[in-house]
């Protein structure tokens, strides 16, 4: 060919969607302080001016100063290194309960939707059966079951997220199992593990990334609301719910107990709901220039 | 004696402002439609064929879309500055336009008979029962039985369905139809269906046509003028006859030899070579010259002008411009 | 084209024979390939034709086994690929490839043009050496007409015609003898088409490739093919030379088919044959001719008797009761 097209930037799809992300102020937002509190949750040991579990009995109740940041609690412990604690606690819980979602779900909504038929009838039946349970109580159950520590709790929080992650996978399989490229590759003799694991999985990412990040924030809630009704993290381990219950009996006193943790909680979601949405925004094909 | 004008576009340009880059969608066109003609608009993708439809329409989106200058007269008046309001009252009832894909362009929910009376209950003082009745008729005249007005697009086939929004455009009588790509969604002896019925209803309604198409066989069945466009420009505008048998325009030239044709044998194709180009960043001087096999230096350097090579046969090549070549 | 070939006794390189395709769907069996015979010879193109819905692209993907056939034999070099078992059928991959007509849907978008030529390879395992593979894919960029520093580049930032290169590059990976053509051309503007009709000729004589060329548009076909095939409705009508077909069509379906393509001339007048009514479902369809209720010959017993394709002369095959003897319609 004789001409040159004008020189583009060498770009992959993903860094595409990075650019696009770039654009959106609000997910932007999210991101950093998704990302903030990420290091603040790593290098917690360093940040906290206190121990998790220091008690000083001399310093209860304190409201927010110099020395205390956010007070103290009916322990004397510091309320602004429980929540940089905390953050530790409620990261692990979400990413690891969505991480049990994502690979137990999306395991068995790509296998449904790739081979379809019995198997796929089998599988969606037994979804249907785990969507008819209320999340909250089968995490309830589970965790009452197994008792509360902090796996189970993941484990509680995680398989009830299994459904959505399999109707995410299985819907985005079943539309790419007739695309052309699949054929295409299956006309060159590739097998169903690759066309599984190069084609149609790197293709069905996008809604999944999104469900995730949102899915973090769903699981961080449920796991403080656990925590809340006394089956989640036990005490002394901070964690955000556990927090909020145990200021509850203060809120009328002494509301900084209630209030810091609660904003903690909401922020945290508010940040990875934004940083969704971008995402979806960002990936969603439909407003690709 | 000619026929009066309906429509003349005076040097129109249509811009879309993006963050790419500003894409000029199209620049200095002029074209002339008279009453009962039909005009065709000739281009590939990216030619800016649909968005001269849309400007005459007044419907370029906006933004990213601008009409940056000219005139669109239409019946002696210019639809460019007009307001919201007044537009509404040309649309569908003095200028309406048939789309690509007969699909999208039908709502689901709504029986086809529905369809076609709201059209004429919003541009004629009429009631329920006369715009069904008028419904009942252009499905008639469409070749569409009357009793098939209580059903819905989907119990409808491609062609049928085509036909239906060649009704709902026929409805209130325009006296311009911009068709675009009408046919290209359907099967070839349908498309054979669909093309004799446009050319019976028009010569019945002496309606004047702007057929947008990429088929050069189309425009030998239907046309009686055309314009080829490339990246925006109108490059080669003449009537039917000279188009065929004298095309001046390299670029028209070239899409007549990329053509397959059907009544003689060709061992080989000689089609135009290298692709179009980014319309955020077209060459220099004539935005054909990167492709063009009668290129010269000068072309990279100066725009051609659009020259009259003979009555009414108007060209946009320096090949053509007096004083370029001695 | 094959011309250059005569004189050498035609070798058959695939022969179909009572080929069915059924499908099931709700409203009942969809007849989408019925009972269709043909032959290619090796180095000829074969184009086949027809409306949407006429059963020509389920034909292609039959043939090369990306569906699997009802009923009927696909013989490949003689040997009858049906009966191959999965581990077979992958290695028979290699001769027979496809290019589709699609060049959005048919690169997967997530992976880059390298990534998408060298499949083939890798998948068969055809190179042990990265290095080797990666000359290969320069060596099939260069053979298609991509620039190679195209290499890293994604789908989404090509135009369509270089798409379709990318396409035809990943099959021809494989140096495969036989390729069916879907549509190749029908998503592309006339200019690039026209390119991309000239490297399929060219890689055509270059690698001695047989071609099953699919598509709607009969200029096309024409140009490109040897012989053609008209489908109607899951079955071939009418097969032929190019020459005979478009000389003198016999078929009354082929007669309206030619005569509905608009021609891009003004000194040629044809006379339009207009078809009344759509292509009929192609579910639990009658027995009798499938073109009789759009026929404007038909005569009484086309409603009851199938007519089979059967020769009329040299290498022309109809299927139709009245061929070379059509009288208007009497009911």
């Amino acid at each position: 060919m004789s001409i040159d097209v004008k020189k583009r930037k060498k770009t992959g799809p993903w860094r595409e969607v990075w650019r696009r992300l770039k654009q959106n102020k609000s997910a932007i937002f999210g991101l950093i302080v998704i990302l903030t509190l990420i290091v603040v949750a790593i290098f917690a040991d360093q940040i906290a001016p206190y121990g998790y579990d220091d008690q000083n009995l001399r310093a209860r109740f304190q409201t927010p100063n110099g020395d205390h940041w956010f007070g103290t609690d009916n322990f004397g412990r510091d309320i602004f290194s429980r929540i940089i604690y905390g953050a530790q606690i409620s990261l692990k819980v979400g990413l690891l309960a969505v991480g049990i979602a994502l690979i137990v779900g999306g395991t068995m909504g790509a296998i449904a939707g790739f081979y379809g038929g019995r198997l796929d009838n089998g599988i969606m039946r037994f979804i249907d059966i785990l969507l008819a349970i209320p999340s909250i109580l089968l995490a309830i159950s589970i965790v009452a079951a197994l008792g509360p520590e902090l796996r189970n709790v993941m484990i509680a929080v995680g398989v009830g997220s299994i459904p959505s992650y399999a109707r995410i996978v299985r819907a985005s399989v079943l539309s790419l199992r007739d695309q052309e490229f699949i054929e295409a590759a299956r006309a060159v003799g590739a097998s169903d593990t690759r066309l599984i694991l190069k084609h149609i999985i790197p293709n069905s990412l996008a809604p999944l990334i999104v469900q995730s990040t949102i899915g973090v924030a769903g699981a961080i809630l449920a796991a403080a609301g656990l925590g809340f009704i006394g089956l989640g993290i036990q005490p002394p381990l901070a964690e955000w719910g556990a927090m909020l219950n145990s200021g509850r009996q203060y809120i009328r006193d002494y509301p900084h107990m209630t209030a810091f943790p609660g904003l903690a909680i909401m922020v945290t979601i508010f940040a990875l709901n934004l940083l969704g949405d971008g995402l979806r925004d960002a990936l969603d094909p439909r407003l690709k220039n | 004696m000619k026929n009066k004008m309906l429509l003349e576009i005076k040097d129109l340009a249509i811009h879309y402002i993006t963050v790419d880059g500003i894409v000029k969608a199209v620049q200095d066109m002029n074209l002339e439609i008279a009453e009962g003609e039909t005009l065709g608009l000739v281009g590939e993708t990216g030619a800016g064929k649909t968005t001269t439809a849309l400007g005459i329409m007044q419907l370029v989106p906006n933004p990213p879309g601008k009409i940056i200058s000219g005139e669109i007269i239409f019946e002696g008046e210019n639809l460019i500055g007009k307001s919201p309001n007044e537009l509404r009252k040309i649309r569908g009832k003095q200028i309406s336009m048939i789309f690509q894909d007969p699909m999208t362009s039908l709502n689901p929910v709504m029986t086809v008979g529905d369809q076609i009376a709201e059209v004429v209950k919003l541009h004629e003082n009429v009631n329920n029962a006369e715009a069904a009745e008028k419904a009942k008729q252009m499905l008639l005249k469409v070749g569409i039985p009357a009793e098939r007005s209580k059903e819905y697009p989907h119990q409808f086939s491609g062609g049928m369905r085509q036909r239906v929004v060649i009704a709902i455009a026929l409805a209130c009588n325009p006296k311009l139809l911009i068709a675009d790509e009408p046919t290209t969604a359907l099967d070839v002896t349908i498309q054979a269906q669909v093309l004799e019925l446009m050319k019976s209803l028009k010569t019945e309604f002496n309606t004047s046509m702007i057929m947008i198409t990429h088929d050069l066989g189309i425009v030998a069945e239907v046309c009686d003028k055309v314009a080829i466009m490339y990246a925006g420009n109108v490059i080669e505008y003449t009537d039917k006859v000279n188009l065929f048998t004298t095309p001046k325009h390299p670029y028209t030239i070239g899409l007549f030899n990329s053509i397959p044709d059907i009544e003689s044998d060709v061992e080989r194709l000689n089609p135009i070579k290298g692709l179009m180009p980014d319309p955020t960043d077209l060459p220099t001087g004539c935005p054909f010259h990167p492709r063009c096999n009668k290129a010269m230096p000068i072309c990279s350097t100066r725009v051609p002008a659009n020259t009259e090579v003979q009555t009414g046969h108007f060209v946009k090549c320096l090949l053509f411009e007096e004083g370029v070549i001695k | 084209m094959m011309g250059e070939v005569k004189g050498l006794q035609p070798e058959r390189l695939l022969e179909v024979k009572n080929l069915k395709k059924y499908f099931n769907t709700k409203k009942g069996l969809l007849h989408a390939v019925d009972d269709v015979n043909f032959f290619i010879n090796k180095g000829e193109t074969l184009g086949v034709v027809g409306e949407s819905g006429c059963g020509k692209s389920t034909t292609g993907r039959v043939v090369l086994r990306l569906l699997e056939a009802t009923d009927g034999e696909i013989i490949f070099e003689g040997k009858n690929i049906r009966d191959y078992n999965k581990s077979e059928m992958r290695n028979m991959r290699k001769e027979m490839q496809i290019v589709f007509q699609d060049p959005f849907a048919s690169l997967n978008p997530r992976m880059s043009i390298s990534e998408i030529i060298s499949e083939p390879l890798i998948v068969n395992k055809v190179f042990k050496d990265k290095a080797d593979r990666m000359k290969r894919v320069r060596e099939l960029m260069s053979t298609v007409g991509l620039a190679e520093r195209l290499t890293n580049a994604y789908p989404h930032e090509l135009d369509g015609g270089r798409r379709q290169r990318i396409g035809i590059a990943r099959a021809l990976a494989l140096k495969p003898k036989f390729i069916v053509q879907d549509e190749p051309v029908s998503a592309l503007d006339v200019s690039i088409q026209a390119q991309i009709l000239n490297l399929m000729d060219d890689l055509q004589k270059e690698f001695d490739l047989t071609y099953m060329f699919i598509s709607h548009d009969l200029s096309v076909v024409k140009h490109v093919s040897d012989r053609i095939a008209v489908m109607y409705l899951g079955k071939i009508v009418e097969l032929a030379d190019y020459n005979t077909m478009f000389k003198n069509p016999q078929h009354p379906y082929t007669q309206a088919l030619l005569s509905a393509i608009p021609v891009p001339r003004l000194d040629v007048h044809r006379d339009r044959i207009i078809l009344e009514g759509d292509v009929p479902s192609p579910i639990n369809p009658p027995e009798g001719c499938r073109f009789y209720g759009r026929c404007r010959y038909r005569q009484s017993n086309c409603l009851n008797v199938t007519p089979e394709l059967k020769e009329i002369g040299p290498e022309t095959f109809v299927a139709c009761h009245y061929a070379g003897n059509l009288k208007p319609a009497t009911n």
